[in-house]
């Protein structure tokens, strides 16, 4: 049975969503249909919904210059997958150690992670471990490890999983049969812990893919560019809309002058945003999960 | 005492297990707090950080005499005030609304869009404001100011409009995670509560007001506690890429944490930089520990430690 109060309430609820969703999109398609735009047009008529002139000028462009940015996709890439992995051994091993209760000095190692949460040294302090004792600078390890390789927040989440539904019973008997604890671990413990594994996994990839803040901090334009992902390349076209310009004019002769400027901007953030919208779609129910488990705590 | 021996070697294994995290805890986490000295010295790079000599509170003082301690600190404040409350009022109306949807794969697709802005990076929401905020090609000044025959905006330029744009681009991009947290706990709240309401004759509205609202009274509180702990930290990425690091805007635009990055990256100046830093972390520390206190006495499991 419908009632009139049902009936109203979806009508409300669903109008609502549908605003909201459309306009959490609108700007996006702004973007893209910016990339698109003919540049004479774009500077005459701003971005725009109805385009006057359509173009691939900006795409062009950017494929003159596609050994750039296409070496900048493999610098992303990298540094997602390989910061990934890491990140998921280290974090989901040291949630495990935290999970064996008999373990002497599991207080000790739990106070050791939960006060990074309270306390930190402050961004210079950071900034000068990196730069001056460990010498991070301009080393594809500058994208990787500063701040983003381990969080005790997401140690805990593995913790806390590993507690609740990793039964200790199947490690007990591992144990009687002689097995050795990275045996445990590796081919007993972590098959049992895919889904939070995999959820772990997205969150994290996402942070590598969107980080920007380690370039601007440890990579120069002189020593590091060789490093620079699409996001940092993004950052420097922001400050300086000519800056790819600049740096593939001395490869391969294009003129600066060349430049359409206007779209241009469009076009390098869609190629930028391009590889989340099509990965999405097949990763959206992780994501959706990963915040759910993150919510209060784990 | 042999026996202890024979105890502690089977432990040895986790020990190795933990050890790569203990030692990148030391690095990014443990080393930078004894790095705090750097606010008490007058850095010089020849003598090195530990041979340069001590300024005791003069770094600090240096810095309250300028107006900018002022300034960023109200400013990282009462942004993160209004981030709280309009986060709590959006994320709950919309996860309640989204409660309402019946269908799984609508319900499921209105989440997915709305958690798009989530997935993009700070720098990207930049180029799209810049789309709209432009001053010579933006969508804003082109299509709509001017074709009501009205002056347009240099908005990088003009402080009065940027408190609600960071308000309004704050929302956009987080709403999607803030509605996801509070709509999973609402699905946590039994059903049989809303079958007896509905039996009883309870309107929607009744049902909202007296149920769903109460019962997520504690994941609220707990949130709100945390996001207060954390109210001296604000996102580096929001207040500096979406005001495109204008100057002209510094007033209105500037937090701690912006204000560190250009006193040290752009300015080289230790001694500011790294005073604010630790007064961030000093101040970001007592917040936390007065939450967590707070968070213990009305709900125990959801204190950090």
């Amino acid at each position: 049975m419908k009632t009139k109060e049902f009936i109203t309430t979806q009508i409300i609820s669903n109008t609502i969503l549908l605003i909201l969703s459309l306009l959490a999109l609108f700007p996006f398609l702004l973007l893209i249909i910016g990339s698109f735009t003919d540049n004479a047009a774009a500077v005459a008529n701003g971005y725009t919904y109805f385009p006057e002139k359509w173009s691939l000028g900006a795409y062009e462009y950017i494929l003159t210059q596609a050994d750039y940015i296409l070496k900048a996709y493999l610098n992303t890439f990298f540094v997602t997958i390989a910061g990934t992995l890491v990140s998921l051994l280290i974090t989901s091993m040291f949630g495990y150690v935290l999970s064996v209760s008999e373990l002497p000095g599991r207080r000790l190692l739990m106070f050791m992670c939960i006060f990074t949460m309270l306390f930190n040294g402050g961004i210079v302090s950071t900034y000068f471990v990196y730069s001056n004792v460990i010498h991070i600078k301009n080393t594809i390890f500058a994208l990787i490890v500063p701040g983003l390789l381990m969080n005790a927040f997401t140690v805990m989440l593995f913790r806390n999983y590993y507690v609740s539904s990793v039964s200790t019973a199947l490690q007990e008997a591992a144990r009687l049969d002689g097995a050795g604890e990275f045996f445990i671990y590796f081919k007993v413990v972590v098959p049992l812990s895919k889904p939070i594994i995999a959820t772990i996994a997205l969150m994290s990839g996402l942070g590598y893919w969107n980080d920007w803040t380690n370039g601007l901090y440890y990579l120069t334009d002189r020593g590091g560019s060789h490093l620079y992902t699409i996001q940092i390349i993004m950052n420097k076209m922001n400050e300086n809309i000519a800056f790819l310009a600049n740096n593939a004019s001395k490869l391969t002769g294009v003129s600066v002058a060349d430049l359409p400027s206007t779209t241009i901007r469009m076009a390098i953030a869609v190629i930028g945003i391009l590889p989340i919208l099509v990965a999405y779609p097949f990763f959206q129910k992780y994501f959706v999960k990963g915040i759910s488990i993150g919510a209060v705590k784990g | 005492m042999n026996k202890k021996k024979v105890k502690l070697k089977k432990f040895i294994p986790f020990y190795i297990m933990a050890a790569p995290a203990v030692l990148y805890m030391i690095i990014n986490n443990y080393l930078p707090m004894f790095g705090i000295v750097i606010a008490f010295k007058n850095l010089d790079f020849r003598k090195g950080i530990l041979g340069s000599d001590w300024a005791g509170f003069d770094n600090f003082k240096y810095l309250f005499v300028t107006k900018d301690a002022f300034i960023m600190t109200r400013n990282t404040i009462l942004y993160n005030l209004a981030f709280i409350i309009l986060g709590i009022i959006f994320g709950l109306t919309v996860a309640i609304l989204l409660n309402e949807i019946t269908k799984k794969f609508i319900l499921s697709a209105y989440q997915s869009l709305m958690l798009v802005p989530y997935l993009m990076s700070w720098v990207v929401v930049n180029y799209l404001v810049y789309a709209f905020l432009a001053s010579d090609t933006g969508l804003i000044n082109n299509s709509i100011i001017e074709k009501l025959g009205m002056e347009s905006i240099s908005w990088y330029s003009t402080p009065k409009y940027w408190p609600f744009i960071l308000v309004i681009i704050n929302l956009w991009k987080g709403i999607g995670f803030s509605m996801i947290v509070y709509y999973s706990s609402i699905v946590g709240i039994s059903t049989d509560y809303f079958e007896a309401a509905r039996i009883d004759g309870a309107t929607k509205w009744q049902q909202i007001k007296n149920i769903t609202l109460p019962l997520l009274k504690p994941t609220v509180i707990t949130l709100l506690i945390l996001s207060i702990g954390r109210m001296f930290y604000s996102d580096f990425g929001l207040f500096y890429q979406i005001p495109r690091n204008s100057g002209m805007l510094y007033n209105v635009t500037r937090t701690i944490d912006t204000y560190v990055y250009n006193a040290l990256m752009n300015n080289a100046d230790y001694a500011m930089s790294s005073a604010a830093s630790v007064y961030q972390s000093i101040v970001g520390f007592v917040l936390i520990i007065l939450a967590n206190t707070v968070i213990k006495k009305i709900s125990s499991e959801d204190a950090l430690f």
